[in-house]
């Protein structure tokens, strides 16, 4: 593809979206646009989301008006310097359009969905990941946080993989993983994702993991230092001792739609993020076997008596792997005051109009938080 | 989570139940299918194929074919939930149902009751109901108000592959006679269902959408065609909430007087015949409870009060349609406008 000419396309954000509804454009056509400027709302069946422009100059074309629904990597606008021909946007729309036809084509034929999560059997236990990307770059492993999922990372997974495999995985008692546990407590967790690598023969990565997945990664750190080259600790737990008991204790109760709502609204600085599809996913994971009695053991162990049982705080003072923090301003589940528990060693950022899941609503600035770290 | 049917998510829940629980069998007419005849195992599985591939993984033991005799073996399943299995009998048309009513009425229906608790039978009865098979009068009703109406039977109407396999979970889990409805142009649906066990509760009605102006009340295969009516209408500028209501024993009365409450203006989708049925049941519930919130009177889209007819095109009008509950929803709109107006 032309570097002069350059395609704002629609992502895909997540397994299972196909299509996304254009629901607001934040650039006119003409106007000069830097990389990560606010480009376009977009809707999807899970989430509404700001979508910001992949690449700068001017924004020669756009081909999708608020109210359309298009597939993913359909074309939304062209951008290009100023001085190529409106001859030449018009023979690229022509071009791309013509090609994504048949793109489009060979989707349906080979009912192609993207990269599909695989998994592997470590112990007995069912392990579900996903892979994407490839790269001379060192791969980066995610892990979610508590009742959460490898889907947490839907804005963040494709973005970091453009430049290097990225592993998102669900823990054990997790997603699709096993609804089974060995031991309830961070250490056992941090040993099944340790043993996951090895299986996936990752001898070095980089870790970036949200809230429960964050003391994981960082106990993972704290064992193995040689083989973590970075971490990144999400809206951490295991930096201090507030927890949103009402949360836990709520997002456990929960068995109906209308109950979970204000629960899972509690995670976002915006509530109107949390629409049906989320709150079903989570609902459709709550249901299966065992997976109540196992939250609720879990969260008996990594949160007895109301507070968080661990503090990773001053052995993290002492690891020599290089290391962020990244919180929303507005995190309800654990008070970014946290964030400066590591403000010695660490890199620190606070990310205001953010709560707790502020690595999907602050996607773009979390992720070049975790490439600025993750050079190599 | 893969894609699979219906059918495939009833086998699938009936599989895993009798993985975890050695007391869980299955019995029916043809329900392994090649008894007797040399060459042929798990021919059938059951007349539409529904509990194929058990037998070879749980034995002829635990999956029985039975003669044709409906009391006979809805009899010896009731009995033997009675004394501590967890048998699941599959009576292939609800039609059929009517020569063992004794089994289920005045035994199943009634230990529990008149044994003051000491007693459980935990059977299920697997059934097919519902027109739009060109099956005719004796294999299309729907009768689901008939087991409805007695105390002690839980009457359950999955609407998708999803609710059909965490509802028989929870149907075989259940220690109470439990009345299984599956609606026989449903088995090919597909939709994503998770590939490890679950329970979906009884009782609690599924809101598939939610809106402002109007309520559809509805069940069974009826909530699919609900669905369609929704999403075109919200286009149109109606907003609808459809609520599946998943058991209509026992029925979540309180989401259904919230609806009301909420909406003002109901329509009630049945596919049964309109007389001592689901639809009126639920517009007197709402009436009475819900009267001062109505802004229009509640709108029934039933099938009429005649046996399901064999002749396609008159088969065909005795359903309801999305274009039939597009109309009503349409008319409790415009009723409500005329009094504001």
């Amino acid at each position: 593809m032309s570097e002069r000419i350059r395609a704002i396309m629609m992502p895909k954000w997540g397994l299972s979206m196909t299509e996304g509804l254009v629901t607001a454009w934040h650039l006119d056509e003409g106007s000069v646009v830097e990389k990560g400027a606010d480009a376009v709302d977009i809707e999807t069946e899970k989430i509404t989301n700001l979508f910001e422009s992949p690449a700068g100059g001017v924004l020669r074309r756009r081909l999708v008006e608020p109210g359309d629904t298009v597939p993913v990597g359909a074309l939304l606008g062209v951008l290009a310097d100023a001085e190529v021909s409106d001859e030449e946007i018009d023979a690229f729309v022509e071009r791309f359009n013509a090609e994504f036809a048949n793109t489009l084509a060979a989707r349906a034929e080979a009912a192609d969905a993207g990269p599909q999560p695989e998994t592997l059997e470590i112990g007995g236990h069912k392990m579900r990941y996903l892979q994407m990307g490839e790269g001379e770059l060192l791969p980066l492993v995610l892990i979610h946080g508590f009742g959460g999922d490898l889907n947490n990372w839907l804005f963040n997974q494709p973005v970091l993989a453009e430049r290097r495999p990225v592993v998102a995985l669900d823990l054990p008692g997790h997603g699709g993983s096993s609804k089974s546990m060995r031991a309830f407590d961070i250490d056992s967790l941090a040993r099944a994702v340790g043993e996951f690598l090895d299986a996936l023969d990752l001898p070095l990565t980089h870790l970036a993991g949200h809230s429960l997945g964050g003391a994981v990664s960082a106990r993972l750190a704290l064992t193995r230092a040689d083989r973590v080259r970075s971490l990144t600790l999400i809206a951490s737990v295991g930096l201090g001792a507030d927890i949103n008991m009402d949360f836990i204790r709520g997002f456990i109760g929960a068995k109906r739609r209308k109950d979970l709502k204000p629960v899972v609204e509690q995670l976002f600085a915006d509530p109107s993020l949390v629409n049906r599809e989320l709150l079903d996913d989570l609902l459709k994971f709550k249901r299966l076997d065992g997976v109540e009695a196992l939250l609720t053991r879990l969260a008996d162990t990594v949160f007895a008596d109301g507070a968080q049982a661990v503090t990773l705080r001053d052995d993290l003072l002492g690891l020599d792997v290089a290391t962020q923090v990244v919180w929303g301003a507005e995190d309800q589940m654990i008070p970014a005051a946290h964030a400066k528990a590591l403000s010695e060693t660490a890199k620190v950022h606070v990310l205001e109009g953010a709560g707790h899941m502020v690595h999907m609503e602050k996607a773009s600035e979390v992720n070049a938080m975790i490439e600025t770290l993750a050079i190599d | 989570m893969s894609k699979k049917t219906y059918r495939q998510a009833i086998n699938e829940a009936l599989a895993q139940e009798m993985r975890r629980d050695p007391t869980v069998i299955f019995m029916g007419e043809d329900n392994v299918g090649g008894m007797g005849a040399p060459g042929e195992d798990d021919a059938w599985g059951g007349v539409l194929g529904v509990t194929k591939g058990l037998m070879p993984e749980f034995g002829r033991e635990r999956c029985l074919d039975t003669p044709i005799s409906e009391s006979a073996f809805i009899g010896a399943a009731v009995g033997a939930a009675a004394t501590g299995l967890r048998p699941v009998a599959e009576l292939m048309f609800v039609d059929f149902m009517g020569v063992c009513f004794d089994q289920i009425f005045n035994q199943a229906a009634k230990f529990r009751y008149m044994f003051g608790g000491k007693a459980v039978t935990p059977v299920v009865i697997r059934t097919m109901y519902g027109a739009g098979f060109r099956a005719a009068s004796q294999h299309s009703q729907c009768l689901y108000p008939l087991f409805t109406h007695i105390p002690g039977l839980k009457v359950v109407m999955p609407s998708s592959p999803y609710e059909a396999k965490g509802l028989l979970t929870q149907a075989i889990r259940d220690d109470d006679p439990v009345i299984f409805f599956e609606h026989k142009v449903l088995y090919d649906d597909e939709e994503e269902v998770p590939d490890d066990p679950y329970t979906l509760p009884f009782g609690e009605a599924n809101l598939t959408r939610e809106g402002d102006d109007v309520a559809i009340v509805t069940l069974g295969r009826m909530v699919k065609l609900s669905n369609e009516v929704a999403d075109k209408l919200e286009g149109d500028g109606i907003s609808c909430t459809v609520v599946d209501l998943r058991t209509t024993s026992p029925l979540d009365e309180d989401t259904i007087i919230e609806c009301a409450e909420e909406t003002g203006r109901v329509v009630v989708v049945d596919e049964a015949n309109p007389r001592c049925s689901m639809a009126t049941d639920i517009s007197a519930l709402i009436t009475q409870n819900a009267f001062g919130a109505l802004k229009s009177p509640i709108k029934m889209v039933t099938a009429p009060h005649t046996p399901p007819p064999f002749a396609p095109e008159l088969e065909d009008i005795y359903i309801p349609t999305p274009a039939k509950i597009e109309a009503a929803v349409r008319e409790v709109v415009a009723y409500s406008r005329e009094v504001v107006a």
